[in-house]
């Protein structure tokens, strides 16, 4: 499909290299340079956050509190959630974007790269005003990563912190999202039009214009928190005419689109994958980008499933069900389509092509247990217990982190020009297939069987469960040393890798017709696509 | 430690006793089917949308693995590059989820309707969340009874930090309080919902009833146990609310309605002992003054 | 004209090493940092002082680079493109962060206030809480929260002030675009005279408007914390409001390049984008007008 140039063409001056040294990093404009720097702090942020999941998972191990008091767990649950949702997952895409968008339609580099870094740097700050809340009087915030009023306003010195903080994710995503999508409206190489781009552009082309539709709403959001708290507005107390409730219409309104910004780009990594170690092409690519199209347009329209238990009008609840329930459906197709694409193919698994298959399975019981908390009547019974934390983990963990894993283990070679340990990304793959149902799957059954979630302690009934989940939390966490282990020897050096990487396998696409490691710059003459 | 069989079973088959008498219906893993027509409804509902879970998950995961098996590169499968589209088995697999969809929704908006159907009924209790209690105020026929209902005394010691109590020589570890919410079985009881500080809600798993209790408005739930099912049914409050939010539970005490007649006559009795001066305050009512949030 | 445009290059021009994001990512950290030491009264005001300046330079600096990087031709038109298609996604957002508190003003309106009252399903609001409220627009609430003891309230009546606004803010939206036709129809001198009269009519937007404040404020007992009237009102229309400050110092800036030489009939994208977001100034406005002022 595509040929291009490598890096060879005439460069002007002395660019060609990075400059050594600090320098590099913090004024940095090259993409591959700040999707690296994306990348490892997201990989920083999952072992924070997933740290805080071992402190709760540890205290839920037995009933009675042993480790940490019933605030502190709060801070807990609230802070993991914020760091992994906003710190981990959120900047793990944006890092691959920023590496693979480029190469994936012949541009030289992001369209706004000042933007681009200013995106990035303002996230250690950010997340080092939020983390710093755990040191002010009165902790971090407590209230669950929804950030419901009246509660949170209940909080002490974290309320500004946790506020400025979102702000500052918000600007930062917004900034990401721009560039994502003036780099592909405008910089493809000729002849890139928008049916020949690869999946993951298009998947990524469609998070961003939600991300740019919802971030400003959560400033706005929180915004009206803050005035609420310091300056005596009444948004959200029925006194003054506000109403509690309101703050969830417009955080949900943020909030479901968010999920799907957390698994739409996953989407397209899978969509890259499958085809390539089943040596087939991907079935229905155009249904494929129609499926993600009305996914992310249903998205806007769902957003009071989160709410039926709060007493909303029958017919608000009814609607509210059924456009859940119709998400299914380009879903469903898009699972399909995978299926389809790996029927009558040539299979074979390795590192990246695992995570991917894991997905399929886990991802889809996420999404049926999902299909259960639409039907209104039954989220009676489920809402609010581990029920919805057992569906939430299966379409985050190995839905969207095993597919960054899948896009890490896939592209790392053409990042560091090495193949990396495949022995141990195996072991790291089958110990987190494993673990991740140990931890995830009895909170379905904590869950039914009634066991409220955000507490720190329970019922003696639910005891045998949460322990079995917490061995699989603490396996599942451990099993992610081997993660970084893998990644560092291969940043470290190991066997060269071509340019093709997959050489068995028909990996498709810009990123492969360049050498590995790809060059600081490529594509500094657009590469001509037939 | 780890789950021994045994230890398992012993617990499966503590639940089951309670189940019969009335505490808990749940079997450990999965939803009680409950005590209420709505309850029953939904057990129904959630059974029916598992089955058809399961029944899609072993089409789709069976075709799934079916390639796994069969398309091996290992094995020398050779790929059919030219199956890349159709646009007949794309229009199947889009209506054939759509139309399961719409016959699960059928049955769920029948729910709906039943549940959101407050009116006739015979009994209504005011209930109000606090930091960390819940208050019941009776209307109707037992008009000026109320009291607050906390966690109970040996559980709130038992879960201090390093309190040193083994949770399991607790009776109802967290599930039970001082004063439980009395109703009489039979009866359509009306509970209105609201809070006085921050969100809270109100759940009993068996009568399949869950509200938020919101500051400054009034949330609607009603239930109905069918007689025969008397006994203590228990919940918890199931909104984050705070540090001890996992210390609020809700417990309800079901009688029969001559059980219940006879004690709201109590009740009311040592209301005016209470009211009377110089009598000192009954342990169960106590008069409280309730304003308006805010 | 001080700089002749060079060349066309056909590279897409991209930076090498540039200091202004990681100084701008300290710059709003230093700005929220003094905002919570204030808000949390942990230091005086004067704490978000520093933030400011530094934000004052960075804009000066960066943009300042992107100016003169400009006149020196190194940009060609894919990158114009990519300035114009990141404007605009830009403005989009900040509808959205609009949209968000005009949602807040219909909620309240059209949903909790009338709950509040008893309507809809919620009789029972009115019944068992507030048994006084009428629930009628505006309103401060059931608790009648705001300044005045006896919790009454006025509101600034549309046609006074906000329509004189409206005229004005109309008017400059009729002004910038004389500006651009002029910039097209490369007679500078109208586009200078129609773009100075442009910022100066958004000035006095913004000054007719904080006197409105003032009288809301110290005569109408319309505050903040007015109910849930005094919030939305203030929110929405103080948003705008500093929006609208900001646009026209950007015009502000734009002139003072427009008077520098800067500019010419076929390339002048920051002229461009500042008149959008004016555009987009003025059409929340009209927004405010009905939604907030009038209905
Ligand atoms: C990546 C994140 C992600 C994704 C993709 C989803 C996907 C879905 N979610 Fe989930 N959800 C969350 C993250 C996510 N969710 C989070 C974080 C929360 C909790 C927030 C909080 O309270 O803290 C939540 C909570 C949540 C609730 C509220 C629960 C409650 O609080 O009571 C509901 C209710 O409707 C819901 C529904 C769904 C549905 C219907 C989908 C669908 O998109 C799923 C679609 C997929 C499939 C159905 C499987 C594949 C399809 C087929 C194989 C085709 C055939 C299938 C059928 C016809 C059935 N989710
Ligand atoms: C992308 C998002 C994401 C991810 C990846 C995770 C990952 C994990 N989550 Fe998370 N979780 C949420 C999003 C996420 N979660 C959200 C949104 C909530 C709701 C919050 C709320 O209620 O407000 C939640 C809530 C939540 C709860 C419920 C808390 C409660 O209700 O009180 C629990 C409990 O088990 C839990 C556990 C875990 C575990 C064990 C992991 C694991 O996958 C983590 C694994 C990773 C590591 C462990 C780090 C790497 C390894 C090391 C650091 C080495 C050291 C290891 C050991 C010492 C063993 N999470
Ligand atoms: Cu009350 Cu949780
Ligand atoms: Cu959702």
């Amino acid at each position: 499909m595509a040929h291009a140039h490598a890096d060879t063409a005439h460069h002007d001056e002395h660019h060609d290299q990075p400059i050594s040294g600090i320098r590099r990093w913090l004024f940095a404009t090259n993409h591959k340079d700040i999707g690296t720097m994306y990348l490892v702090f997201s990989l920083i942020m999952f072992f924070v956050g997933g740290s805080m999941a071992m402190v709760i998972r540890a205290e839920l191990f037995k009933p009675g509190l042993q480790l940490v008091d019933p605030g502190f767990f709060n801070q807990m649950t609230t802070m993991h959630a914020l760091i992994m949702i906003f710190g981990a997952v959120m900047p793990a895409f944006v890092g691959l974007a920023n590496w693979m968008v480029p190469l994936q339609i012949g541009a030289p580099d992001m369209a706004l790269p000042r933007m681009n870094n200013f995106s990035f740097w303002i996230l250690p700050f950010a997340f080092t005003l939020l983390l710093s809340t755990l040191f002010v009087p009165g902790g971090a915030p407590a209230g669950g990563w929804t950030m419901y009023p009246p509660l949170v306003l209940q909080g002490g010195n974290f309320v500004p912190m946790l506020i400025f903080a979102v702000h500052l994710m918000g600007a930062s995503s917004i900034m990401g999202a721009i560039n994502v999508i003036v780099t592909i409206m405008n910089m493809r190489a000729p002849g890139m039009n928008l049916l020949k781009m690869p999946l993951f552009c298009w998947s990524w082309l469609i998070t961003a214009y939600l991300l740019i539709a919802v971030m400003p709403v959560l400033a706005g959001a929180v915004t009206m928190l803050l005035t609420d708290h310091f300056f005596g507005t009444s948004f959200f107390n029925a006194a003054g005419g506000g109403d509690p409730v309101m703050f969830e219409h417009v955080f949900w309104f943020f909030g479901h689109p968010e999920v799907y910004i957390m698994i739409l780009p996953a989407f397209g990594i899978i969509s890259e994958i499958i085809p390539t170690f089943s040596r087939k092409p991907l079935f229905g690519a155009v249904s494929m980008i129609y499926a993600t199209a009305s996914i992310a347009f249903l998205s806007f329209i769902v957003w009071g499933h989160h709410m039926f238990v709060d007493g909303m009008p029958v017919a608000a609840q009814l609607f509210f069900m059924m456009s859940t329930m119709l998400i299914a459906v380009p879903t469903g197709v898009k699972v399909f389509n995978w299926t389809a694409t790996m029927w009558r193919g040539s299979l074979s698994f390795e590192p990246p092509m695992l995570f991917a298959v894991a997905f399929l399975f886990l991802f889809s019981i996420g999404g049926f247990s999902g299909l259960m908390l639409a039907l209104t009547p039954a989220d009676f019974q489920y809402q609010n217990t581990y029920f919805v934390v057992a569906h939430f983990h299966y379409v985050l963990v190995p839905g969207a982190v095993f597919a960054i894993m899948a896009a890490v283990y896939y592209w790392l070679p053409k990042w560091t020009g090495n193949m990396y340990n495949m022995t141990l990304a195996k072991t790291h793959f089958w110990l987190s297939a494993i673990f991740v149902n140990v931890l995830f799957f009895p909170q379905h059954f904590l869950g039914l069987a009634g066991m409220p979630r955000r507490i720190p302690d329970y019922a003696v009934q639910f005891t045998d469960w949460n322990m079995v989940s917490s061995i699989g939390g603490f396996g599942f966490g451990l099993s992610q040393i081997l993660f970084a282990v893998v990644i560092i020897q291969c940043v470290r050096g190991g066997a060269k890798a071509t340019s093709t990487v997959w050489e068995g396998a028909t990996p498709h696409g810009l990123e492969w017709t360049i050498p590995s490691p790809a060059p600081y710059h490529s594509f500094t003459e657009a590469p001509e696509v037939k | 430690m780890r789950v021994t069989p045994v230890r398992l079973l012993s617990s499966l088959a503590s639940l089951a006793f309670a189940g019969t008498a009335g505490a808990n219906t749940s079997n450990g893993y999965n939803l009680p089917p409950g005590v209420t027509d709505i309850s029953q409804a939904i057990y129904g509902l959630h059974m029916e949308i598992f089955w058809v879970c399961v029944g899609i998950a072993v089409v789709v995961f069976g075709a799934m693995i079916y390639s796994l098996v069969m398309f091996r590169h290992s094995k020398g499968a050779v790929p059919d590059t030219t199956m890349v589209h159709s646009t007949k088995v794309e229009i199947v697999w889009t209506i054939i989820p759509v139309l399961i969809l719409v016959a699960m929704a059928v049955p769920a908006a029948e729910i709906i309707l039943k549940m959101e159907d407050t009116r006739n009924s015979e009994l209504t209790v005011r209930v109000t969340g606090y930091q960390w209690k819940w208050q019941y105020q009776y209307m109707d026929q037992a008009e000026g009874i109320g009291f607050f209902s906390t966690l109970k005394q040996d559980s709130n010691f038992a879960r201090q930090l390093n309190s040193g109590v083994d949770p399991s020589t607790v009776p109802n570890y967290l599930l039970d309080v001082d004063h439980p919410l009395v109703v009489p079985s039979g009866t359509k009881v009306r509970i209105l919902l609201t809070s006085q500080d921050v969100i809270h809600a109100w759940w009993v798993p068996d009568f399949g009833v869950k509200r938020s209790a919101i500051p400054g408005f009034v949330n609607e739930l009603w239930f109905k146990v069918e007689p025969g099912k008397e006994g203590i049914y228990r919940g918890q409050c199931v909104a984050l609310c705070g540090r001890d939010h996992g210390f609020m539970p809700v417990v309800v005490d079901v009688r029969t309605p001559d059980d219940f007649k006879k004690w709201v006559e109590e009740q009311k009795a040592a209301l005016k002992q209470a009211a009377a001066p110089a009598a000192a305050a009954p342990a169960t009512a106590q008069v409280v003054d309730v304003k308006p949030a805010g | 004209m001080a700089h002749a445009h060079a060349q066309e290059t056909d590279k897409y021009y991209v930076p090498h090493q540039s200091p202004w994001p990681i100084y701008g990512s300290v710059t709003l950290f230093t700005l929220m940092a003094g905002a919570i030491a204030t808000l949390n009264t942990w230091l005086p005001a004067w704490s978000l002082l520093p933030g400011f300046v530094m934000l004052a330079l960075m804009f000066f600096f960066w943009f300042g680079t992107v100016v003169d990087e400009n006149q020196r031709g190194m940009y060609n038109m894919a990158v114009d493109r990519s300035f114009r298609m990141g404007m605009m996604w830009f403005i989009f957002s900040e509808v959205m962060f609009f949209a968000a508190f005009f949602g807040a003003l219909f909620y309240a309106r059209e949903l909790a206030v009338p709950w509040l009252a008893g309507g809809g399903t919620k009789a029972l609001d009115k019944v068992l809480l507030w048994h006084q409220f009428a629930g009628s627009w505006p309103t401060n609430g059931p608790a009648a929260l705001g300044p005045r003891a006896d919790g009454t309230f006025e509101t600034i009546p549309a046609l006074g002030l906000p329509a004189i606004n409206t005229a004005i803010l109309l008017t400059s939206s009729v002004t910038v675009t004389i500006a651009h036709h002029a910039i097209l129809a490369n007679r500078r001198g109208l586009a200078k005279l129609t773009l100075a009269l442009t910022f100066l009519l958004g000035f006095t937007f913004v000054y007719l408007q904080a006197r409105e404040y003032h009288e809301a404020y110290t005569e109408f007992g319309l505050q903040l914390g007015t109910g849930i009237y005094g919030s939305t009102f203030f929110m929405l229309t103080g948003f705008h409001g500093f929006h609208v400050t900001v646009g026209a110092i950007m015009l502000t800036v734009i002139w003072l390049r427009l008077m520098k030489g800067h500019f010419t009939p076929q390339r002048h994208f920051a002229f461009e984008a500042v008149a959008w977001y004016w555009h987009f100034v003025d059409v929340v406005w009209l927004g405010l007008f009905i939604f907030v002022y009038w209905l």
